[in-house]
C-alpha cells in the first residue's frame, strides 16, 4: 500500500473494463433481438457468470503468467531451493488486490442479470448460482496454470496462454450456439468452456440445450472442474521437471 | 550406517539444444553438461568444486539441490532423491547462488530473515541464537536496510546468513566470493573457516578464485567437460601434475660452470648471469641440494623459493583436458 493514489486509479480502471464489455453486449442487442437463440437478458446472465468466474480465477492464480519471467531468468532456481510448493510460491509472489474490483463488478453484473432474466429461483438454482462461479473459476484457473506451464517447454510462449485464458473468457461470454462446429468442439467441449457459463445458464433459465445436450450436463460443471484441476496439476509437475535453469 | 551426505554415481545431465539452420529448419543436438560424475562427500567436509566456465559445476549443484533432474545416474543427498523429494531436501540444505538472490528485494534484511524463519519453520529460539551468531561473525550492521540498497559485499554476507539460518546439514555455495573486494572476501573466508572448524555443516564450494580453495578446502574436485579430472588434496594435485617451484638465486659473481642436477632447469639468466631463475621438480632434486650446489659453485648472496601457484596447475589441467 505504498502508492495509494496509483492503487485507487488501478482499482477504478479495473472496475471499468468489465463495464465496457457489458456495453458491447448491450450495443449488439440494439441491432438484433437474439444471439444464437438467446435474448439479451439471457446472454447477460452468461456474460456475468463468465466475467465472475474469470475474475475469481485471475485474482487467485493469474499471477502464474509470471512463470515466463522466472523460467527465462532462472529465478526459478531460488523458488525451487525453498521447502515450499513451487506453484504456491509463484501464486503468492504478488497479491493482485487491484483485480479484486473486477470481481465486485462482475458480481454486480451477474446479480442484475439474474434479477432481470426470467429465472424462477428454486433452492437448487440458488445453490447452482453459488457453485457455478466457483467451478468455473477452478476451470479457468486450470487453464491459467496449464497454459502458463508451456513456458517450461517453450521459453517464448508469449501470447499462447493469453489466447486460451482471455480467449476463453470472451468465448464463454456468449452462448456456444453462435460458434462454428470446429471452434465449438475445440473450445466448448475439448477445453470444457461450455461448462463455465453456457450449461449453468441453461439450468438457471430452465431451458433445454438447442444443440441437444442432455439436461443433466447443465448441472455438471463441478464434475468437470475437478478433473481439469487435476490435469493442470499433472502438467505443472511435468513442467517443473522439465525446467532447465540458465547458465551461471 | 554411513556418514555420506552426498552420493553420486554415474551422474549425467544432457541438454537438448535446437539450433536454427536456414529459415525454418532447426537442428536438434544433445549437449552433455555433466557426463558421469562419481562423488562421495562425507558429513563435515568442506569440498572445493572447481572447473572452467561451462565445465558443469553449476549443473551439478543444481542437480544436488533438486532444481534440475539428472538425465541418468544415482544420486542421494542427505539420503533423499533430490528432485522427487525436493521439499524435504530443501529443509536440510542451504544454497547460495552467487548470481541469484534468495533474499526479498524490497524488504529490509531483517524481514527477509523473518520470512525465512517461517518458510523453514525454525523454532524462534534457534533462529534468534543463529541470527545473533551470524550478525556477530559476519558483522551484519545493516539489518534494517532494504536488500536492493545493500552493496554486493553486504548482500553476499546476507545470502550466506539466509542459507544457514535453518541450520542445514549441507550448504552449497556457488561462487560466494564472485565480484567481492579484498576486505569482503576476507570476511567471507574467515566466516567459512569458522564454519568448517565447527564441523557440523558439510560445505560444497564452487569458485573461480583459487585462493578461496587454497585457504579453505582440504579436498579438491576438479571437473572439466562434465567429468571429474581430479579428486584429492591440493598437494596430490601438485604432485600429479608435476608442479615446479621457482628458485631465484642472486650471486656475487656469475657461475663458473652451469648447474647440472636432475629436474632442475635454468629458466632465466639476468644481470650478466648474477641473477639466475631455476625451475625445480622437488620430487627429483630437493631444494636443499640445489642451494648447496649453488653455494659450492659460487658465492651465494640471496635465494628465494616460490611455491607452485595453484593457478598454473589448474591452467595446465584445463589445457591438458581440452
Amino acid at each position: 500500500m505504498a502508492y495509494r493514489a496509483s492503487f485507487a486509479i488501478d482499482l477504478a480502471v479495473n472496475a471499468f473494463v468489465p463495464l465496457l464489455d457489458v456495453a458491447t453486449v448491450i450495443v449488439l442487442f440494439q441491432v438484433t433481438p437474439d444471439i444464437g437463440g438467446f435474448g439479451a437478458d439471457e446472454v447477460l446472465v452468461m456474460f456475468g457468470l463468465s466475467a465472475l468466474c474469470f475474475a475469481l480465477a485471475d485474482v487467485a492464480v493469474g499471477q502464474i503468467e509470471k512463470i515466463r519471467i522466472f523460467v527465462r531468468t532462472g529465478l526459478m532456481d531460488a523458488v525451487l531451493a525453498r521447502p515450499l510448493s513451487a506453484l504456491g510460491q509463484l501464486l503468492c509472489a504478488d497479491l493482485p488486490l487491484r483485480k479484486v474490483s473486477r470481481v465486485a463488478v462482475a458480481f454486480v453484473i451477474l446479480v442484475v442479470a439474474v434479477a432481470r432474466a426470467p429465472i424462477e429461483l428454486t433452492p437448487a438454482r440458488l445453490a447452482l448460482l453459488i457453485v457455478a462461479p466457483v467451478a468455473g473459476a477452478v476451470l479457468f484457473g486450470a487453464i491459467f496454470v496449464a497454459t502458463a506451464t508451456v513456458a517450461f517447454w517453450w521459453i517464448d510462449s508469449g501470447e499462447f496462454a493469453n489466447a486460451l485464458t482471455y480467449g476463453g473468457r470472451d468465448f464463454t461470454s456468449f452462448p456456444v450456439t453462435v460458434y462454428g462446429r470446429v471452434f465449438r468442439y475445440l473450445f466448448a467441449y475439448g477445453l470444457g468452456f461450455a461448462f463455465v457459463s453456457y450449461y449453468p445458464t441453461l439450468a438457471l433459465l430452465g431451458r433445454s440445450d438447442p444443440l441437444g445436450a442432455p439436461a443433466v450436463l447443465a448441472w455438471s460443471s463441478p464434475v468437470v472442474a475437478v478433473p481439469a484441476a487435476l490435469v493442470a496439476s499433472v502438467i505443472w509437475r511435468f513442467g517443473v521437471r522439465r525446467y532447465r535453469s540458465t547458465g551461471s | 550406517m554411513t556418514s555420506l551426505v552426498i552420493e553420486a554415481r554415474g551422474l549425467r545431465r544432457d541438454f537438448a539444444i535446437s539450433k536454427r539452420i536456414g529459415r525454418f529448419r532447426r537442428q536438434r543436438s544433445v549437449v552433455t553438461a555433466v557426463d558421469g560424475i562419481d562423488l562421495q562427500i562425507e558429513a563435515g567436509e568442506m569440498l572445493g568444486y572447481l572447473g572452467p566456465n561451462g565445465a558443469g559445476k553449476s549443473t551439478t549443484i543444481k542437480m544436488f539441490t533438486g532444481v534440475l533432474r539428472p538425465t541418468a545416474g544415482h544420486l542421494r543427498v542427505c539420503g533423499l532423491v533430490p528432485v522427487t523429494q525436493r521439499r524435504q531436501l530443501a529443509r536440510q540444505i542451504g544454497v547460495v547462488f552467487g548470481q541469484r538472490s534468495q533474499l526479498w528485494w524490497d524488504l529490509p534484511l531483517r524481514d527477509s530473515f523473518e520470512l525465512a524463519r517461517h518458510i523453514w519453520r525454525v523454532p524462534p529460539a534457534d533462529h534468534a541464537a543463529r541470527l545473533a551468531r551470524f550478525v556477530r561473525e559476519l558483522d551484519l550492521s545493516f539489518l534494517d536496510t532494504p536488500v536492493r540498497q545493500l552493496s554486493l559485499g553486504q548482500r553476499m554476507r546476507a545470502e550466506l546468513t539466509i542459507a544457514l539460518l535453518h541450520g542445514p546439514r549441507v550448504v552449497f555455495l556457488d561462487e560466494p566470493t564472485i565480484g567481492l573486494d579484498v576486505l569482503s572476501k576476507q570476511a567471507v573466508r574467515a566466516f567459512l573457516t569458522e564454519l568448517r572448524d565447527r564441523g557440523d555443516t558439510t560445505v560444497v564450494l564452487t569458485t573461480h578464485d583459487l585462493s578461496d580453495i587454497e585457504r579453505l578446502c582440504r579436498r579438491l574436485v576438479v571437473i572439466d567437460h562434465g567429468r571429474v579430472v581430479h579428486d584429492g588434496t591440493l598437494e596430490s594435485l601438485h604432485a600429479r601434475y608435476g608442479s615446479r617451484r621457482a628458485v631465484v638465486a642472486t650471486l656475487e659473481e656469475p657461475l663458473a660452470e652451469p648447474v647440472r642436477l636432475p629436474g632442475v632447469d635454468l629458466v632465466q639468466s639476468s644481470a650478466d648471469g648474477r641473477v639466475l631463475t631455476f625451475s625445480l621438480d622437488g620430487s627429483r632434486t630437493p631444494a636443499g641440494q640445489l642451494v648447496a650446489t649453488l653455494a659450492a659453485l659460487g658465492s651465494l648472496r640471496d635465494i628465494s623459493i616460490a611455491e607452485p601457484a595453484i593457478e598454473d596447475v589448474i591452467a595446465r589441467l584445463y589445457a591438458g583436458t581440452a
